[in-house]
């Protein structure tokens, strides 16, 4: 089974859960995102976890499927066409063979993830078939006349979700602070859990740039380099906070004030330019829970 | 486990165990890899921290910061690694800006940097990059001022106590001394990184 690249839109690329356990040799995590957009497609789609799907910023992806093909778009309210016909949002759709499916530009959201029953078989490298736009490792980026390799169908049928329903946009960003709050002003702190940011267009898989206040160190000296998550909200010299998102270097030198929990992380992952968001403190964990 | 290690919350996934120096984080992320704590999914030396990540649909934080603090640390047991010979060409762009910083004269720059074993502490920067210490300590030089834009892969540099190899083009603000043609990264080893933390690495000057 193949599927065929006619566009790959303004930046679309494979991702998965991503590849842990290599930070030794200088390579992040990467993987979706959106984990959980991506997660409900491979659901949606009857994949197991793990699943290569597409990652399709702002769409304009088109594609041709050979075979006939089970697909799904979650992420974003885009939806695909099926030969120009439009399907609805997260709708599991029989593709005939030959059929063109294209995605349609989202309103709401950013990145929209395109799963297909079977997954897309292109190579793993270091366990994971996630391209890492950072590092510049991973499958190459698909591009018009490539053709794709799709997985044989898994055993077990597609699975039912209830609707996705409206993303709360407007609810803050939730963090936990730390590692690095410490090296922050009580003042910054409290600006931190209450001003409003906005999105600036300088943003992309590895970092979210935020423009508005200046968040003040208590601590003036430099930090020795130590490792990243995806949510770590790093503060360089200039005061405006950067989120690391999946494509972020393993290590970084500037003071992290907080982490966003992995549900907010997905949400950043969301957010467009000029979006405004704010960061609230997380309920605690619960015991034995965290 | 030493005496000031703290345990610096990173969010619901991953916890930092900062120790007192270079020393003993190579120890203390030898001790992790031996250990194999289950559910612990990645280990990301750094210069006085181990950024631990887990899977938490296997473990919890709170049990993965009582097992580490249970560790055993063996002195030295980091620095178990291999030697690693790079022969470079010290032809570097600036060279003679080291040896005027460093009071040194050009050849004395060079058999400073190739007569002490440099340790690979931690990856960082991008892929196969290592940070080496352990260098002679007068060879210790501040970044440029001003970065390149592009840096040939191969290129041997230093920034403040460390030295480096760029395992690829790209950007960068370190003193360049030299050139290798060794790969550090290589996509279709099994190991891609030709260093890991731990591992010695010798340089050794070949005719430019």
């Amino acid at each position: 089974m193949t599927m065929t690249v006619l566009r790959a839109g303004p930046l679309t690329v494979f991702k998965d859960e991503g590849r842990p356990g290599h930070a030794g040799q200088g390579v992040a995590p990467s993987g979706a995102v959106d984990r959980a957009a991506y997660a409900r497609a491979n659901t949606l789609a009857g994949n197991p976890r793990g699943a290569a799907a597409l990652e399709c910023t702002l769409g304009g992806l088109r594609v041709r499927f050979e075979e006939p093909a089970t697909v799904v778009l979650t992420g974003t309210d885009a939806v695909l066409t099926v030969d120009g016909a439009r399907t609805g949002v997260e709708e599991v759709v029989a593709v005939p063979a030959g059929a063109v499916v294209a995605v349609t530009m989202p309103r709401r959201g950013l990145r929209s993830y395109l799963a297909v029953r079977g997954g897309f078989a292109v190579p793993l490298v270091l366990g994971s078939r996630s391209t890492d736009l950072f590092a510049g490792i991973g499958p190459a980026r698909p591009a018009p006349g490539d053709s794709v390799p799709i997985g044989p169908a898994p055993a077990e049928s597609a699975r039912g979700l209830p609707p996705a329903g409206e993303p709360a946009t407007d609810a803050p960003l939730e963090v936990d602070l730390g590692p690095r709050a410490d090296w922050f002003t009580a003042a910054a702190i409290e600006t931190f859990l209450s001003a409003e940011f906005t999105v600036s267009p300088a943003g992309d898989s590895v970092g979210l740039r935020l423009d508005g206040p200046v968040l003040a160190r208590a601590r003036t000296d430099e930090l020795l380099s130590e490792g990243m998550v995806r949510g770590s909200v790093q503060v360089p010299p200039d005061g405006h906070p950067i989120i690391f998102q999946a494509d972020h270097p393993v290590t970084g030198g500037y003071p992290v004030i907080a982490v966003l929990t992995p549900a907010a992380a997905d949400r950043a992952g969301q957010a467009r330019p000029g979006a405004r968001i704010r960061f609230a403190r997380a309920a605690d964990p619960l015991p034995g829970q965290e | 486990m030493s005496a000031t290690t703290r345990f610096l919350r990173c969010g619901r996934e991953a916890v930092l165990v900062e120790v007192d120096d270079l020393d003993t984080t190579l120890t203390l992320y030898a001790a992790l890899r031996a250990a194999a704590l289950p559910g612990v999914i990645d280990l990301v030396p750094a210069a006085r921290t181990v950024l631990v990540r887990i899977d938490p649909a296997v473990t919890t934080l709170a049990a993965v910061r009582e097992a580490t603090a249970a560790l055993r640390l063996d002195p030295g047991g980091g620095a178990a690694g291999g030697t690693v010979e790079i022969p470079v060409r010290y032809d570097g762009p600036d060279l003679a800006e080291v040896a005027r910083r460093t009071g040194l004269s050009p050849d004395e720059v060079i058999a400073r940097h190739t007569g002490t074993r440099w340790t690979m502490a931690f990856a960082g920067f991008a892929p196969g990059f290592g940070y080496l210490t352990g260098g002679d300590p007068r060879l210790e030089v501040p970044r440029r001022d001003s970065p390149r834009t592009r840096i040939p892969a191969g290129s041997v540099g230093l920034a403040g106590r460390f030295s480096g190899v760029y395992p690829r083009d790209s950007p960068g603000g370190w003193q360049l001394i030299g050139r290798t043609t060794v790969r550090m990264w290589d996509p279709d080893r099994p190991e891609p990184a030709l260093l890991a933390p731990g591992d010695r690495v010798l340089f050794r000057a070949v005719p430019a």
